[in-house]
């Protein structure tokens, strides 16, 4: 005789609706792309040009898995194009460079220098997941200050210099194919699923969402928040520090501002994906569909033979749109709960 | 109940008073489901109107409706004769309606001066603020209702009970003259009550119309002239409060006798020393509103904390759940001494912890189960999620608990408060955790759903869980422990094990 529930309002559509605009404005999006470049050029949708998309889509992708997780979470970590660049640095530097490099190099085996980097990583995001969750500086700030620090450390490295051998596994993975496929679509793609499976199956997963849809609340369930912010900080580290090894082996450069792009890209795809900035909702698929809309976008605005000083601007109008989608969907999930 | 009597029994209004308000044939439905059905209501000038009814009855749509936050419905809504059509609370403050929320529009961090004219600051030429214009302006208006408040003060540091008159205050000049009061007293503390009807009292002999809103019946019977009770989205009846009693007016809610009728006006305490103890607290502190606790929670025991408002209970509790730090004393396990650093250790420690709000520890958006699962993902599997396990122990606990309706694939916002309570609690059932702390935990909930939750937290203690429930509620107290522990501004007032015990001996207490 209580059951009579006061708060709901509207139709079951409208619910649905409400409910997943986040998914369903995203995938339109890349539709209406595809159909616009596919008419505007005829080389746009060619196997070629999609693959070529696809590998460039590659590295920001591993950024963009680590920085999921952070955003799921409702943090933020602004240092991930800083700590790849720094890493793929901090690779080079343990890797022997030709004579006419005139930088300081430590060359260690391959396996050794690409462990120590990783370490590195690690290091890295610890000293941010430190910052934000025991001293308890918003993460805004601290992944601005780690986004300097990073900064500081490829600066220190290469002294305004350019390295260019790395080894020759991460050479593989960077810049190889494996039977006409890019290796880094598929490092790309393996990170994509695990971190899917991760969210998907895992009580971790199901901790970070949870956490991100309501801290407070988590924290009186019993759930250590604090070392789930600390584990989403390195993991958004960690992969930074891959995408960064396997991104100058793409590049076959590593220098400072190497991945000056990539911090806005990595946000975009997470954002326009449809992931919401006030954590809980969202995840990879939305990810993925968000890389594949600024892929696209990117690609197809080469190709139509755009001025490439309006390009900036274009990228920033749509990266406008999603914030407002996303905003305004979630104001239309809480008022329809 | 007779059926016939439903929607009868109309008070004849005094021949002084006129209505100010008036619905006729209110309907409301959300999705299908009639919140509202065909009510007739009327608020007269100069009146304080109670209104009272279990949760979901359908006493805040209607009130919603009025104050102009819900704008569609069928019906007819006149004020002072004229047909009038609200699409937003700020048509209706046009009107003349205001409504003070439960949960206080305040910001903690201006002045009390600045909170009074938030948004309307008197200025000087050249848009400058005019500080002494306001604070003296503000001061007059506090005064107004008979308090003394500096208007310099920050908001934030006054206790709720000013702050709550502070907001009446502002809702006041910006020119109500109905106001809706949205469970006023439950945060108040006795003394805190009285100041507020002396304020409410003084309204109504200028004339003012209010609608007082409570669950506290004995309050909504002190301070009303007229009650009106719903029941499932229609109007029971509406009579003078003198003509009614707190036992008339529960049976119109629920349409049934009650055996608790009155529930929580003394107890029998039960405290036996021979339970083990379990959880206890030695001379702890946190330098602020909690100065020296000392108690111990044993087996199969309800202790019960009892004290107003800032008392140090929510500190005291927040320290045992590894919420706050203490300064002094400790906290023993078993007769182990514990250091809780956070909530994660203390729920490893076998505690586990229902806030006061559920806000804090429900997610609105996901699903019951989820909301259930959260607190022994942990159990089911250590990396991987058992979707089936996890699907079926909630299940399990939605039918023990009679979580209505009992769809645990539904967002959690769409269930009532008493039963987001359950959820709450039916967290931490699956593994019956060593200590159960409850913060409130039957405030503002309807008479149905607390009987329930009253069994459930009897069920846990008979099964041997050393239950600690803190409360401002003298009846929760009453209805639930069986040993208490008065606590009066961060120190133990008094103890009481055994013996039969008043609410009186509590409020002297306290």
């Amino acid at each position: 005789m209580t059951d009579t529930i006061e708060t709901s309002t509207g139709s079951g559509i409208r619910r649905f609706l409400a409910d997943q605009m986040r998914n369903i404005a995203p995938v339109f999006t890349l539709l209406a792309l595809v159909v616009f470049f596919s008419t505007q050029s005829p080389v746009f949708f060619t196997v070629d040009n999609l693959l070529n998309i696809l590998a460039n889509a590659s590295i920001t992708g591993i950024i963009a898995v680590g920085l999921t997780f952070v955003i799921l979470t409702a943090e933020i970590d602004l240092s991930v194009a800083a700590i790849a660049n720094a890493i793929g640095i901090t690779m080079a530097f343990f890797t022997a460079q030709p004579d006419y490099v005139n930088i300081a190099t430590i060359p260690l085996p391959g396996f050794i220098a690409i462990i120590l980097t990783l370490l590195a990583a690690f290091g890295l995001g610890s000293i941010s997941a430190f910052g934000v969750t025991v001293i308890g500086i918003p993460s805004f700030i601290m992944t601005l200050a780690m986004m300097q620090i990073a900064n500081g450390i490829s600066a220190l490295l290469v002294r305004g210099q350019i390295a260019y051998n790395f080894p020759d596994f991460i050479t593989m993975l960077g810049a190889g194919t494996f039977y006409g496929l890019r290796w880094s679509i598929i490092v790309c793609v393996l990170f994509l699923l695990a971190a899917h499976l991760v969210l998907t199956y895992t009580r971790f997963g199901r901790y970070v969402y949870m956490v991100g849809g309501n801290r407070e609340a988590a924290e009186y369930s019993g759930v250590n928040v604090r070392l789930i912010i600390a584990s989403v900080m390195i993991i958004s580290a960690v992969c930074s520090g891959i995408a960064g090894m396997l991104g100058v082996a793409y590049f076959g450069s590593a220098q400072q501002n190497g991945f000056d792009d990539f911090l806005l890209t990595a946000i975009a795809a997470v954002v326009v994906g449809g992931t919401s900035l006030f954590g809980g909702r969202g995840g990879i698929g939305n990810t993925i569909i968000g890389l594949l809309v600024l892929g696209v976008l990117n690609n197809g605005l080469d190709l139509i033979n755009i001025d490439s000083f309006l390009k900036i601007l274009i990228r920033g109008l749509i990266l406008l749109a999603a914030l407002v989608i996303n905003v305004y969907a979630q104001k239309l999930r809480e008022s329809t709960a | 109940m007779k059926p016939g009597f439903i929607g009868g029994a109309e008070a004849p209004p005094s021949a002084a008073a006129s209505p100010l308000l008036e619905m006729k044939g209110v309907t409301k439905t959300f999705g299908g489901i009639a919140a509202l059905s065909d009510v007739d209501f009327s608020i007269l000038e100069g009146e304080v109107h109670g209104l009272v009814g279990e949760n979901g009855a359908g006493k805040s749509t209607m009130m919603k409706i009025i104050a102009g936050v819900h704008s569609g419905f069928e019906g007819e809504m006149i004020v002072r004769g004229r047909p009038v059509h609200f699409r937003s609370a700020r048509d209706a403050l046009a009107a003349g309606i205001g409504m003070v929320h439960q949960e206080l529009s305040i910001v903690p961090d201006l002045t009390v001066a600045e909170n009074v004219f938030l948004g309307s600051q008197p200025l000087m030429a050249g848009g400058i603020v005019d500080w002494r214009r306001m604070n003296r302006q503000a001061r007059e208006q506090i005064a107004s209702l008979g308090i003394d408040i500096d208007p310099t003060a920050r908001m934030g540091a006054l206790p709720v009970g000013l702050q709550q008159l502070v907001e009446l205050s502002r809702v006041l000049f910006s020119g109500a003259s109905l106001i809706i009061l949205d469970e006023p007293t439950s945060a108040l503390s006795p003394p805190e009550v009285e100041r507020l009807f002396g304020v409410l009292r003084r309204l109504r002999a200028e004339g003012r119309s209010l609608v007082f809103i409570s669950h506290f019946l004995d309050d909504v019977l002190e301070i009303s002239d007229r009650v009106t009770v719903f029941r499932n989205g229609r109007k029971v009846v509406t009579a003078p409060a003198g003509d009614l009693n707190k036992d008339d007016v529960i049976s119109y809610m629920i349409g049934r006798g009650s055996a608790d009728m009155h529930m929580g006006e003394h107890a029998d305490l039960k405290g036996d020393d021979s339970h083990p103890v379990v959880l206890a607290v030695e001379h702890v502190g946190d330098g602020k509103g909690l100065r020296d606790v000392s108690l111990a929670v044993r087996k199969g025991e309800i202790t019960g904390v009892y004290g107003y408002m800032g008392c140090g209970q929510i500190e005291l509790s927040r320290a045992l759940f590894g919420k706050q730090k203490l300064k002094t004393g400790r906290i023993l396990i078993e007769g182990r001494p514990v250091r809780l650093r956070s909530t994660a250790s203390a729920r490893a420690k076998g505690i586990a912890y229902v806030p006061e709000n559920r806000r804090m520890m429900l997610f609105r958006t996901e699903p019951v189960y989820k909301n259930v699962s959260i607190a022994i993902l942990g159990r089911i599997g250590r990396i991987f999620l058992k979707p089936h396990r996890e699907r079926a122990i909630t299940e399990g606990h939605a039918l023990d608990l009679q979580i209505r309706p009992p769809k645990t694939d539904i967002a959690l916002g769409n269930l009532s408060g008493g039963n987001q309570q359950k959820v709450a609690l039916a967290k931490w059932l699956t593994h019956l955790p060593k200590v159960l702390i409850l913060v409130e935990p039957t405030r503002g909930m309807d008479v149905g759903a607390k009987e329930d939750v009253i069994r459930i937290v009897r069920t846990l203690r008979d099964r041997g869980v050393a239950i600690l429930v803190l409360s401002t509620e003298p009846e929760t107290i009453l209805t639930l422990a069986d040993r208490v522990t008065v606590l009066k501004k961060g120190v133990v007032a008094r103890e009481f094990a055994t013996g039969r015990i008043e609410k009186a001996d509590l409020l002297a207490e306290a």
